[in-house]
């Protein structure tokens, strides 16, 4: 298959990028987009420009490592990863716009890499549970029920890939922090932290910049971990119980 | 000097004690704001906590949520006593001349409206301008994957309602856009009361001022066409099952008031609703 690629091509976080153009020729139809750009990069070898830079690690959809905004949406058309998006998906000689992902949180560092260590902050704000160290309880020790499980299973999908934010007309990280809220909160073992946890990562995801959910729901039409909006839902009720605990100086 | 003309442009007669109460309002608001921070500092040192949730994002949505919930309320209000054009004459002027006779509680409405408006443009401006700071770059090959239109034109379609709603007061509470609508009288169990029938009759015998009213509301459907069911989720109210079944009740909803508001200037324009009341 062959394919006119549009690439961001950008030196550095402090240089201005553009769009330039790229053919790739002899793809596989079961190439995966990262394989297919793997292949324009060893064309690419011997000529005066330097590889497209982008971000992969598993490639196999679990990771949450390559971002990719194609077409305008983030990893591209159908659910699942950049990795997951296979080349049979386009039609042979289909003009494919490669973007970064774009927030304001989230700077490019060079072409379509970009820095999404804001997740990293906001996971430090509070997702996590401080439960003692040393061997595990037994199983059936502390009883939840297959509702709760499965819910906090939804939201414990999310792999923090960034889409959600990239989506979002407003640069928002909203669906990414309600997952990380919810599948916490939900269990007995995050139940303890559950006010600190969401004012705490609710706060963390406003200093890094991230914008306000405007119910456009971009950001669940992409999360390749198929997390609902409805959590967002779940946590914008959380913080505002929690905030009205603080104001009465309850919280712990 | 300001709130003598002003006085002057509704001659309510009570105004003074208007005043009077939107400057307890001003007083009992100012003392709650220092309770709080009092409360705070004496057990905990930083921010105020409820500095902290009204400018959280949360918090912000959350505001021009319940301040859409009390708009949304007195649209519906507005539009059953507006509904009473189709009893008669002596319904609408009645019901406008109870209005009136409320005085100072009218004018406490009035100014919590306004209030309300206020609190939910300006939240809605705060939050609008961290938007932009966050998504800087748009998309070259942009897609609008998920969205409505009706999200996507919430700032517009708000404000082209904001401009018809100030033309709507200029025209029926304020009656400069035809001055003739001032001395519109007629007389109800004996007494003189302003012809708000004949006024309306009048109004909307004219095929610009329909047609201002008609985009004024599809545009008002528009915004809340989102506006009904996206509450809903900043507040919380949801789940993956409902939320499909609040959207559509959201948008009937909004085009229920559509049609409501519509039939009104409609009746009497094409239907000939209350024909020789303007004279």
């Amino acid at each position: 298959m062959k394919f006119h690629l549009k690439v961001w091509r950008q030196k550095d976080s402090h240089s201005e990028g553009t769009l330039e153009d790229y053919t790739a020729e002899n793809i596989p139809a079961d190439a995966s987009f990262l394989e297919m750009l793997d292949i324009v990069n060893n064309s690419l070898t011997g000529k005066d420009v330097p590889p497209i830079q982008f971000d992969s690690d598993c490639r196999e959809g679990i990771c949450g490592s390559c971002s990719l905004t194609i077409n305008g949406i983030p990893h591209g058309p159908g659910r699942g990863t950049t990795c997951q998006l296979y080349m049979r998906k386009f039609r042979d000689g289909d003009t494919i716009t490669i973007e970064p992902f774009r927030a304001d949180a989230f700077p490019v560092q060079r072409d379509v890499v970009v820095d999404r260590s804001a997740f990293d902050r906001i996971i430090q704000a509070g997702g996590y549970i401080s439960e003692r160290s040393g061997s595990a309880p037994d199983a059936n020790s502390v009883p939840i029920s297959k509702t709760i499980a499965d819910k906090a299973m939804d939201a414990a999908a999310c792999i923090g890939c960034g889409a959600c934010a990239a989506a979002c007309p407003n640069g928002s990280a909203m669906l990414f922090v309600s997952a990380k809220v919810t599948h916490l909160g939900l269990l007995p073992q995050g139940k303890p932290e559950t006010d600190r946890r969401v004012l705490g990562m609710v706060r963390q995801m406003d200093k890094e910049g991230f914008g306000n959910c405007s119910n456009y729901y971009a950001c669940e039409a992409v999360c390749p971990a198929g997390v609902p909006a409805a959590f967002i839902g779940r946590m914008n009720r959380e913080f505002t119980a929690a905030s009205l605990k603080e104001m009465a100086g309850m919280t712990v | 000097m300001v709130l003598v003309s002003i006085g002057e442009l509704f001659p309510s007669g009570r105004f003074e004690v208007c005043i009077d109460f939107a400057a307890a309002g001003v007083v009992i608001v100012y003392r709650l704001q220092f309770m709080i921070k009092s409360s705070s500092s004496s057990t905990r040192s930083g921010p105020c906590p409820a500095h902290l949730w009204i400018f959280s994002s949360i918090g912000k949505k959350t505001i021009v949520a319940l301040t859409g919930v009390l708009l949304v309320l007195f649209v519906i209000g507005h539009l059953i006593g507006n509904l009473t054009v189709f009893i008669g004459p002596d319904a609408l002027n009645a019901y406008a001349e109870k209005l009136h006779s409320l005085g100072p509680i009218l004018w406490v409405v009035r100014l919590g409206l306004l209030a309300v408006v206020g609190l939910h443009i300006y939240f809605t401006m705060l939050l609008w301008k961290e938007n932009q700071k966050a998504r800087p770059k748009k998309y070259i090959a942009s897609n609008s994957v998920g969205t409505t239109v009706f999200a996507r034109t919430m700032r517009l379609s708000g404000l082209i309602v904001l401009a018809f709603v100030v033309f709507h007061l200029a025209h029926f509470t304020a009656r400069v856009v035809d001055p003739s609508f001032q001395t519109m009288t007629t007389t109800l169990d004996g007494h003189q009361v302003h012809n708000v029938y004949g006024m309306v009759v009048k109004a909307f015998s004219n095929v610009p001022v329909v047609a201002i009213y008609v985009v004024g509301l599809f545009l008002l459907t528009f915004h809340l066409s989102h506006g009904l069911s996206s509450l809903l989720q900043t507040v919380g109210i949801t789940n993956t099952r409902i939320r499909k079944n609040y959207e559509l009740a959201g948008r009937t909803l909004a085009w229920l008031l559509f049609l409501g508001y519509v039939s009104i200037p409609i009746a009497i324009l094409v239907f000939g609703l209350g024909k020789g009341a303007a004279q």
